[in-house]
C-alpha cells in the first residue's frame, strides 16, 4: 500500500509537471465546449440576405417585414436589379438572396400564385439547405396570415420533442464530453504507459517488487480522476452556460460517464500494450480511436445517412451508444431501463478489452 | 553453498527458434564483482532479465538470492537492485523526489527514506542540487546517483546492465569507485559491459557468445587459459 502511495504520487507530479498536459487537460474540455457551443453550430441567427423587390407593393414590404423580424435574417443588401444579385454574393457576405417577383401582391390575390425567388450560396451547401428552409417556412407563414391563400386541408404541425428550440449546443455538449474523456483516458494513459517504456524506467519498475497489476492501477487513478473532474466541469458548463436540461437521474448520469471512463481507460492500456514508444501510442490513439469516434459516433455527422458499412462500425463504437445514454437521461429523463441495451453494450465491449488487454500484457511479460 | 547469492544451471531462454540464451550454468559469490561480458545481442539482457525475474526462463533452474526466479519472484525482486543501460531516474522529478519514490516502492519507511537520502546526498556531495529536476542535473551525475538510488534499499545483489555506455572515462572510473564501495559493503555487484577494458575491474568474469556461456574465470586464469594478453584477445579468440 506504502509503496502503491508513492507510486501515485509520483503520476500526479509527473502531470502536473508537464505544461501540455495540463493544458490538454484543463484548457482543452473548456475551449472545446465553448467552441462547439458558441461558434460551431447549425441553428441560423440573423443570417445576412440580400432582396431584390421587383413589386414594391403592400404586399411584399409586408413580407419583408416578416423576414427581417424572424430573427433569423438579416436584410442587409437592398438590391435594385438582377446584375447586382451575383456581385452581392462575391462582395458581401450574404448567405442568400431572395427575388419577390413583379407584381407581387397583385398576382396573389388574383391568380392566386406569385413568384418568389431563392438563391442561395452553394459552395456551403449545408447552410445553404438550411437557410432556405428556414426562409420557405417564414414565407409560407405569411401567405397564410394573408388569408389569401386557404390554408390546405392537411396541417403539418410538428414538434421537437426534448429540445423544442432546436439547439444544436444539446448535442454538441454530450460529444465533446465524449470526445475530451477518450482523449483523457485512452489518449493520455497510453502515452504516460508508453512514456515509461520509452525511457527505460519500465523496466526499474517491473524489476522492483511492485506487481504489475499495481503499476497498471497506480498510472490509471490519476487518469481516472482526472476524467471524472472533466466529466463534471462539462457537464456543468453545459447545465449553467448553455442551459441544456437535465430530467435524468445525476447519480445513473455519473455511474454512465464512470463505466465509459473505465472503457476507455482499458482501451488507453491496450493501445500501450502494442505501442513500444510515445509517438507511437499518440498515432494509434489519434488515427484509431478519436478520428473514427469523431466522425463515426453520430456527434457531427448523422449516422443515419452513412453508408450501411460504416454504420455497423460505428455500432462497435462504445462512444456513439455512449452519446445515446447521455442524451437519454439529460434530455429525455431515461432510467436504466431505457438504456439498459446501451449500458450492456458498453460493459460488454470493456470486458472483451479488458480480456484482450490483459492477454495482450501477459505475452510481453513471458 | 551459503555464500553463494547466484546459482544457475542450464539456464535457458528460447523465444520460438531462437535460443537466446543457451544452457548457461555459473555461481557468483557473496561481495563478489560479477562481469558479464559479451558482444550486443550475446544474450546479456536476456539472461539479466531472467535473473531479475521479470523473465521466465524456458528451462534449466537459478537461484537468486536464495530465491527460485521463476517460482518465488516477490521475494526475489525485494532482495535485488537494477540499473539499466537506459536511464532509469525520472527527469520531471528533483533528485530528493527520485529517492523517494524509490524508496517507497521498495517499501522503506519514511525514517528510513529521510535516513537514506541524507546519506546518499552526503556520499555523493550533492546537497546543493537536492531540489534541482534531474533533467537539468548532468549526466556523469545521473548515472552515479541511479547507481546510488538502485542500491538505496542495500539489495543483495545488483544488476547493472551497461551502467557506463556513453559516459566517458574519468567518470566511468568514478563510477567505478562506486561499485567498490558497494562490494565492500557486502552488495554483490552483477555487471555486464561491452566494453573489455573494465573486464579487469571485475574478481570474475564470463564471457557471453550467441547465448552460450563461453568462459569463466578471473582475469588472470582467462588471460592464461587462452593465451592473451588482453580480454580484447580473449574475447576474438572465443568469438571465432
Amino acid at each position: 500500500m506504502k509503496s502503491f502511495r508513492a507510486f501515485v504520487i509520483k503520476e500526479f507530479k509527473h502531470i502536473f509537471r508537464d505544461v501540455r498536459t495540463l493544458v490538454i487537460l484543463f484548457g482543452m474540455p473548456i475551449v472545446l465546449v465553448v467552441l462547439f457551443g458558441f461558434a460551431i453550430t447549425t441553428e441560423i441567427n440573423n443570417a445576412k440576405i440580400a432582396v431584390l423587390d421587383l413589386a414594391h407593393d403592400n404586399y411584399s414590404h409586408r413580407l419583408l417585414d416578416k423576414i427581417s423580424s424572424s430573427g433569423y435574417f438579416n436584410i442587409a443588401d437592398d438590391l435594385q436589379s438582377y446584375s447586382e444579385i451575383e456581385k452581392s454574393f462575391s462582395q458581401g457576405d450574404i448567405k442568400l438572396a431572395v427575388v419577390i417577383g413583379e407584381n407581387f401582391g397583385k398576382k396573389m390575390i388574383n391568380e392566386k400564385d406569385a413568384d418568389i425567388q431563392i438563391i442561395t450560396d452553394a459552395s456551403d451547401p449545408n447552410t445553404a439547405n438550411i437557410v432556405s428552409g428556414y426562409l420557405t417556412a417564414v414565407i409560407q407563414a405569411f401567405t397564410l396570415e394573408t388569408g389569401v391563400v386557404k390554408p390546405p386541408k392537411v396541417t403539418v404541425k410538428s414538434q421537437m420533442l426534448y429540445n423544442p428550440e432546436n439547439k444544436s449546443v444539446f448535442m454538441f455538449v454530450p460529444g465533446v464530453m465524449t470526445i475530451i474523456l477518450m482523449l483523457v483516458s485512452a489518449m493520455m494513459t497510453s502515452i504516460t504507459i508508453a512514456k515509461e517504456k520509452e525511457l527505460g524506467t519500465m523496466e526499474i519498475l517491473l524489476v522492483s517488487p511492485l506487481k504489475p497489476y499495481v503499476i497498471i492501477i497506480g498510472k490509471i487513478i490519476p487518469y481516472l480522476f482526472l476524467s471524472l473532474i472533466n466529466a463534471i466541469t462539462i457537464l456543468l458548463l453545459g447545465l449553467f452556460v448553455f442551459q441544456i436540461p437535465m430530467h435524468g437521474d445525476y447519480l445513473l448520469l455519473l455511474s454512465e460517464v464512470f463505466l465509459f471512463i473505465v472503457s476507455s481507460l482499458i482501451l488507453g492500456l491496450l493501445i500501450s500494450a502494442i505501442s513500444d514508444t510515445q509517438q507511437a501510442a499518440m498515432l494509434i490513439s489519434m488515427l484509431g480511436l478519436m478520428l473514427p469516434t469523431i466522425l463515426l459516433s453520430g456527434f457531427i455527422f448523422p449516422i443515419s445517412s452513412m453508408p450501411e458499412i460504416l454504420q455497423y462500425l460505428s455500432d462497435t463504437l462504445p462512444a456513439k451508444w455512449f452519446i445515446i445514454i447521455i442524451k437519454s437521461i439529460m434530455l429525455k429523463g431515461a432510467g436504466i431501463k431505457v438504456i439498459a441495451f446501451e449500458t450492456a453494450f458498453i460493459a460488454i465491449i470493456t470486458l472483451i478489452l479488458g480480456i484482450l488487454t490483459v492477454k495482450k500484457f501477459k505475452i510481453r511479460l513471458e | 553453498m551459503d555464500n553463494k547469492v547466484i546459482v544457475a544451471k542450464d539456464l535457458t531462454k528460447k523465444f520460438g527458434n531462437f535460443t537466446a540464451v543457451d544452457h548457461i550454468t555459473f555461481d557468483v559469490k557473496q561481495g563478489e564483482i560479477f562481469g558479464f561480458l559479451g558482444a550486443n545481442g550475446a544474450g546479456k539482457t536476456t539472461a539479466i532479465k531472467m535473473l531479475t525475474g521479470i523473465l521466465s526462463s524456458t528451462s534449466g533452474i537459478a537461484k537468486v538470492a536464495g530465491y527460485d526466479i521463476n517460482k518465488e519472484r516477490n521475494e526475489l525482486k525485494k532482495n535485488i537492485g537494477y540499473m539499466s543501460q537506459k536511464f532509469s531516474l525520472y527527469e520531471d522529478l528533483t533528485l530528493k523526489e527520485n529517492i523517494r519514490f524509490y524508496g517507497g516502492i521498495y517499501g522503506l519507511t519514511k525514517k528510513q527514506i529521510v535516513t537514506k537520502t541524507g546519506e546518499l546526498i552526503e556520499r555523493l556531495r550533492l546537497s546543493h542540487i537536492e531540489n534541482t529536476l534531474i533533467s537539468e542535473i548532468p549526466l556523469g551525475w545521473k548515472q552515479k546517483i541511479a547507481f546510488s538510488v538502485a542500491i538505496l534499499h542495500h539489495p543483495k545483489i545488483v544488476f547493472l546492465d551497461e551502467p557506463t555506455s556513453g559516459v566517458d572515462p574519468i567518470t566511468r572510473r568514478q563510477f567505478w569507485n562506486l561499485i567498490y564501495e558497494a562490494a565492500e559493503d557486502g552488495i554483490t555487484v552483477f555487471v555486464t559491459t561491452h566494453y573489455m577494458d573494465e573486464a579487469e575491474y571485475c574478481d570474475r568474469i564470463s564471457m557471453m557468445v550467441q547465448g552460450k556461456m563461453k568462459a569463466i574465470g578471473s582475469l588472470h586464469e582467462l588471460l592464461e587459459k587462452y593465451n592473451a594478453k588482453d580480454m580484447d584477445e580473449v574475447f576474438l579468440k572465443l568469438a571465432r
